[in-house]
C-alpha cells in the first residue's frame, strides 16, 4: 500500500508539472466573467444560472482532465519505456495501477475543491445586497449546503469516468482509450433510454441488447443532481448512499479488471 | 542548411507584423463607416426544434442549456418587440424557445411566469397567443402540481386576456387551495366570480398583485393599474362630453396625450403611450 502511496504522490506532482490546474484559471475567469454579464443578459436569474454554469464547468472540466490525463497515466509508462525501471523496482503492479488512479483522483479533489470554493464566493458576491424579499423568491438560497452534494456526486462521477480510462488505458493505446471512454460516457448519460428501448423496437434480441447495454454501462446519469440542487429539490441521504455504493462497485470492477489485463501484459 | 535570421532581419519582420496588425485595425475600426454591414432581415432560426432531443444533446448539462435557451427566449422577445418599423413582429420562435426552455429544466418557474406574459401580450408587443400561456403554465403544473403561482397566472390569463371570469375564478380558487398559496387569493376568486369584467373588481386583484414578492410582477402590475386609471379618465371624458361641455383631450397616466378617433370622436390611448396597446386594443395578425 505504500509503494501504491508514493505512486499517487507522484501522479500528483506531474499533474501539477504538467499544467493540470491551468483549466482552475480557466474556469474562475468563466465564473467572474459570466457573474459580470449574466445580469444585462437575464431577467433576474443570476444566481441560478451561475450555478448551473459553475455545477456544469465543474463536472465539463473535471470529466476532460479525467478522460485526457487518465487515458496516458500506464500509455505513457509504456511508451516512454519508463514503466521497466519502474517494475524492477519492489512494487506490484497491481500497486502501479491503485496508486495512479489514486493520484488522478487527488489532482481531482483539488480541482473539484478550489472550483467549489470559487463557485461559492461568486455567488456570495452576486446574493450580496439583494433585498430579502427577492430571495426569498427563489427557489433555494444563494449559498445553499445543497449544492455541495451535487458537487460530491460530481466527484463520484469524475471517480468512475477515471476507472475507466484507466482500465482502457491499461490495454489500449492513448487515442483509442480516448474514444472509448469517451463513448462509454456519452451511453452512460442514456441509460435510461436503453431501459425503455422495448418501447420503440419489437426486435427481442435488439431489445435484449440494450437492456444488457443498460446493466453493464455505468449509468452517468445516477449521479446528475445539478437540476435538483439547484432547484432545491430534496436529495435524499438514501440517493446519495445508493449511487455511492453503485460508483463503489463500479470502480472496483473497472480497478480489478486493469489490474488483470495489467498483470499479463508482456512488456518484453 | 537553413541559417538563422540575424538582429536586422527579426526587426523588419517584427515591424511589418505590428504595422500589419496596426492597419487591420484601422480598417476594422473604419470600415463600418465607410462600408456598413449589409442589413438583412432574415427570420430567426431554431437548430434543434425538438425539446427531446436538445435534452440528450445537452449530455447532462441540461439546466446550463436551459439558461441558454432563456437567454435567447429573452432576446428573441426583445429584438421582435423593439424591431424597427417594416418589420413584420411575428414572435415565431418565442413558444418553440419556451417550449425547449422547460423541456430543458422542467422546474425554471421564471420561464413559465415570463413566458406565459410575453406569450399573452396583446400584438404588437407579444403575439397575443393566450393560448400557448395557458398551454405553457399547464405544462408548468404537470412539471409542479403543487405551484399555486402558476395556477394564479393561469387565472391572470383567463380574467385579463380572454376575459373569461368563471374559469378566471376557478383557477384562483384552485390556487388558493394549493399549500402556501396567500390568503388574499381565496377573495380574489370570489370578486372575480361575483364581478368579472368589472373595472373595481379588476383593480382589486392588481392592487393585490402590486403588493408581490417577485418586482416583475409588481410591475406587471403597476402597469395594468396605470391602464385602469387610464380607462377612468376616458370614463370621464366620455361622461363630461355626453353632458355638453367640450373637455379638453387629457393626458393618460404616463403623461401621452390620448389620441382622439376622427371619425368617432372617441378617445384612445397613443400608439406613442406606455400603456399602448390597452387590452383588446390590437388583434394579432394569425
Amino acid at each position: 500500500m505504500r509503494a501504491a502511496g508514493i505512486v499517487a504522490v507522484a501522479v500528483f506532482r506531474e499533474s501539477v508539472r504538467d499544467k493540470v490546474f491551468y483549466n482552475l484559471v480557466l474556469f474562475a475567469l468563466l465564473l467572474v466573467g459570466a457573474s459580470i454579464v449574466i445580469g444585462q443578459l437575464t431577467a433576474g436569474q443570476d444566481v441560478k444560472i451561475i450555478k448551473d454554469l459553475g455545477l456544469s464547468a465543474t463536472s465539463v472540466f473535471g470529466v476532460f482532465v479525467a478522460i485526457f490525463v487518465g487515458i496516458s497515466l500506464v500509455s505513457k509508462e509504456v511508451d516512454r519505456r519508463s514503466v521497466y525501471p519502474l517494475l524492477a523496482k519492489p512494487i506490484r503492479r497491481s500497486e502501479l495501477i491503485a496508486g495512479k488512479y489514486a493520484g488522478l483522483l487527488l489532482t481531482l479533489l483539488v480541482n473539484v475543491v478550489v472550483m467549489t470554493v470559487a463557485l461559492y464566493a461568486v455567488l456570495f458576491f452576486l446574493s450580496r445586497g439583494v433585498p430579502e424579499n427577492i430571495q426569498h423568491a427563489w427557489d433555494a438560497p444563494a449559498l445553499d449546503p445543497a449544492l455541495l452534494k451535487a458537487i460530491a456526486l460530481i466527484y463520484v462521477d469524475l471517480a468512475v469516468v477515471t476507472a475507466v480510462a484507466l482500465f482502457f488505458s491499461s490495454y489500449s493505446s492513448p487515442m483509442l482509450s480516448a474514444v472509448f471512454t469517451l463513448g462509454v460516457y456519452v451511453a452512460g448519460q442514456f441509460s435510461a433510454d436503453l431501459k425503455r428501448f422495448d418501447q420503440i423496437v419489437t426486435a427481442p434480441a435488439a431489445v435484449m441488447a440494450a437492456k444488457a447495454a443498460y446493466y453493464v454501462l455505468p449509468d452517468f446519469s445516477r449521479f446528475d443532481v445539478k437540476l435538483a440542487a439547484v432547484h432545491g429539490v430534496p436529495i435524499t441521504g438514501l440517493y446519495m448512499a445508493v449511487s455511492i455504493l453503485y460508483a463503489l462497485a463500479y470502480i472496483g470492477a473497472l480497478l480489478f479488471g486493469a489490474m488483470t489485463i495489467f498483470a499479463r501484459r508482456d512488456f518484453k | 542548411m537553413i541559417r538563422s535570421t540575424g538582429f536586422r532581419g527579426r526587426a523588419v519582420t517584427a515591424v511589418a507584423a505590428v504595422v500589419c496588425l496596426g492597419a487591420a485595425i484601422t480598417l476594422h475600426a473604419s470600415a463600418d463607416r465607410w462600408a456598413p454591414a449589409i442589413a438583412v432581415d432574415v427570420p430567426g432560426l431554431l437548430y434543434l426544434q425538438t425539446p427531446a432531443v436538445a435534452r440528450r444533446a445537452a449530455v447532462g448539462n441540461a439546466g446550463l442549456a436551459a439558461d441558454l435557451y432563456w437567454i435567447r427566449t429573452l432576446q428573441h422577445f426583445g429584438q421582435e418587440r423593439l424591431s424597427p418599423p417594416g418589420h413584420v413582429r411575428t414572435y415565431a420562435l418565442l413558444y418553440p424557445l419556451l417550449d425547449l426552455t422547460t423541456t430543458l429544466d422542467p422546474n425554471f418557474s421564471i420561464a413559465y411566469r415570463f413566458g406565459a406574459i410575453f406569450l399573452g401580450e396583446p400584438y404588437p408587443d407579444g403575439p397575443g397567443r393566450a393560448d400557448l400561456a395557458i398551454a405553457l403554465l399547464k405544462k408548468g403544473l404537470a412539471a409542479q402540481p403543487q405551484k399555486w403561482q402558476y395556477m394564479e397566472d393561469l387565472g391572470f390569463v383567463y380574467y385579463w386576456h380572454l376575459r373569461d371570469y368563471k374559469a378566471a375564478a376557478d383557477a384562483f380558487q384552485r390556487a388558493a387551495d394549493m399549500p402556501g398559496a396567500p390568503n388574499w387569493l381565496r377573495p380574489v376568486a370570489a370578486v372575480t366570480l361575483a364581478e368579472g369584467g368589472h373595472v373595481g373588481a379588476s383593480r382589486a386583484i392588481w392592487q393585490q398583485l402590486a403588493q408581490a414578492e417577485e418586482e416583475w410582477l409588481r410591475n406587471a402590475a403597476r402597469l395594468r393599474l396605470a391602464q385602469l386609471d387610464a380607462l377612468d379618465i376616458m370614463d370621464a371624458w366620455r361622461r363630461a362630453k355626453a353632458a355638453g361641455a367640450r373637455p379638453a383631450v387629457p393626458v393618460d397616466p404616463s403623461g401621452t396625450p390620448f389620441d382622439v378617433d376622427p371619425a368617432t370622436g372617441d378617445l384612445a390611448v397613443s400608439r406613442e403611450s406606455g400603456l399602448f396597446p390597452m387590452p383588446g386594443q390590437l388583434q394579432v395578425p394569425r
